[in-house]
């Protein structure tokens, strides 16, 4: 019983920090708001670069490679969480199947 | 019947309300508060930053409103009239169109106090479009409370119900407060821009439909056990 | 299903792993260079989030209205998509925008509605692990207005001037371009439905050990 009260204040300490976060974030959005309109036309088609004359290739490698990291981690790190969860449910699974199959307990 | 079904409901709630008149005086003197708040809090040169009269009479709206949903749900549950509310044999979503008026009522009044006092801190052109202003105020107040209607009302049976209204209110309602205070925004500059103004209304009105219908639609099973 | 996931999931692994050679072919584009490239893996993510969005509104609308315990299995495997995706999203368009506009994040109206639709599925996540009995419902509810905003992010960038590429870059790819990003888009989306079917599946396990532990404690 003391277990399930903690975990809930827990729960309930965790829920009042996001609430914080939340605040915040709203307080600073209007503020934002009035930040500079962005300065330059939206693109409306992507131009290979050998149609141009000259044109120097930006240094851009760590922001690419990064990224492409960063997708691959991610995408990697949740499928094994799920893989994971999958696991202790079967094996929780079998564990309660063979409980209950034993005559008495 | 529909319509005499809301609009008995939110009689309902103006009689409780004018009565105490709790969740009227704590809202409005919260609502001041936060006024306040930021205004001290957003300073340039230590003077409050005029160009956020907009953002800060919208923020105070929000944060006073969401404590106006939680508090008038509250009460219903206190009292469990929101179970009888679901026993009497009317259409779920005329209760809803209900609640939905007496809360976008309350906070109405709420405004009217918060309006002159964010014009008088920070020397806003109130006079200078006031039916636009109106509504903006309006259509975004509707905008917001219908979705804090829907769910307020859900979240009476939840658990952790007061963190979790702002949890599932701000992310949907963010798109109002932001339309609402560009809106307001471009009418305090001088001059006022009316065009922007009214594309701002007008999207808040299409929030008001799309948000208000789809509270209509979804409070029926949401509301039944 | 058992026998053919197997497959699936080699052939996704496969795709996705000689994703970066096909993109490596790509012409570089003219204003942007090199981080353009950024853009083979974050449109496509971003169609996997707007996917997972809609699933999982429109399966959070059908356990609303139709009782569907399968459907809020679905949406709960829809909106961790969708989180997961949309983090993707958020992430590699601002690395992405550090080398082309200069800065790391802008208020403009895609980028906001965006970060606006991913706060709302997290919210989900948040409301189902900790709202406690009827949990399910409130979160539904809350992913049908999640759903309602996927067209909205989808054109926001078509009606106010932002410093976001419109939607008309995609149709408009030029031939180098278009091949490497539709292959890409494929991957995203067999990977999408490979990791929506496990997650649910997870679900629905989950649901069978709870009914064991009630036959359990009967006994």
């Amino acid at each position: 019983m003391q277990n399930a009260k903690c975990r809930m204040q827990y729960a309930r300490r965790r829920l009042a920090v996001l609430l914080m976060l939340l605040t915040i974030a709203a307080a600073v959005a209007p503020a934002a708001a009035f930040a500079q309109p962005p300065q330059g036309s939206p693109q409306e088609e992507f131009v290979p670069v050998k149609d141009l004359p000259q044109q120097e290739q930006l240094p851009a490698a760590p922001l690419l490679v990064s990224a492409y990291a960063f997708v691959w981690v991610a995408l990697l790190v949740y499928v094994w969480m799920v893989w994971r969860r999958l696991l202790k449910v079967e094996r929780e699974m079998r564990d309660l199947a063979g409980r209950i199959n034993q005559p008495g307990r | 019947m529909f319509l005499r079904v809301a609009w008995l409901v939110m009689r309902k709630d103006l009689t409780v309300e004018v009565r105490s008149r709790e969740i009227l005086y704590t809202t409005a003197f919260f609502a001041v508060s936060c006024v306040l708040v930021f205004a001290f809090a957003l300073v340039k040169e230590g003077r409050p930053l005029e160009d956020a009269a907009a953002g800060i009479l919208w923020i105070s709206v929000a944060f006073s409103g969401t404590l106006a949903l939680g508090r008038t749900f509250e009460r219903e549950r206190h009292a469990e009239t929101l179970r009888a509310l679901m026993l009497a044999p009317a259409a779920r979503p005329a209760i809803y169109v209900g609640k939905l008026l007496g809360i976008v009522l309350l906070l109405l009044v709420v405004e009217a106090v918060l309006v002159p006092l964010v014009g008088l801190l920070f020397h806003a052109p109130l006079t200078a479009r006031p039916l636009t202003l109106a509504a903006l105020l309006v259509s975004g107040t509707v905008g917001f409370a219908g979705v804090g209607t829907l769910f307020a009302a859900m979240l009476v049976r939840a658990r952790s119900r007061d963190v979790l209204l702002p949890i599932l209110l701000y992310p949907i309602t963010i798109p109002v407060i932001i339309a609402g205070v560009r809106g307001t925004a471009a009418l305090f500059e001088t001059p006022p821009a009316d065009d922007l103004a009214g594309m701002w209304v007008a999207l808040l009105l299409f929030f008001d439909i799309v948000f208000v219908t789809l509270s209509l639609w979804t409070f029926e099973p949401l509301m039944t056990e | 299903m058992n026998r053919v996931f197997p497959v699936l999931a080699i052939v996704a692994a496969v795709l996705f792993a000689a994703a970066p050679f096909v993109v490596a072919q790509t012409p570089n584009e003219a204003t942007m260079g090199v981080v353009q490239k950024i853009f083979y893996y974050h449109v496509p993510a971003a169609m996997a989030m707007f996917l997972a969005a809609f699933v999982c509104g429109i399966a959070s609308g059908m356990y609303l209205f139709k009782k569907n315990e399968a459907a809020d299995r679905l949406a709960v495997a829809a909106a961790e998509l969708a989180v997961v995706f949309g983090l993707i999203v958020l992430v590699t368009g601002p690395l992405w925008a550090r080398k082309s506009w200069g800065v790391w994040w802008q208020w403009d109206a895609r980028i906001t509605s965006t970060l606006l639709m991913w706060m709302i599925f997290v919210a989900y996540l948040l409301v189902r692990r900790f709202g406690g009995a009827g949990a399910e419902k409130l979160s539904a509810a809350l992913a049908v207005f999640g759903m309602a905003n996927v067209p909205f992010v989808y054109i926001s960038v078509n009606i106010w001037r932002t410093i976001h590429p419109t939607t008309a870059v995609v149709p408009k790819l030029p031939g180098g371009m278009k091949g490497p990003f539709w292959f890409c888009a494929v991957s995203f989306m067999l990977l999408f439905g490979l990791l929506l079917a496990l997650r649910a599946r997870l679900e629905l396990r989950r649901a069978e050990l709870d009914k064991l532990y009630l036959q359990a404690d009967e006994e």
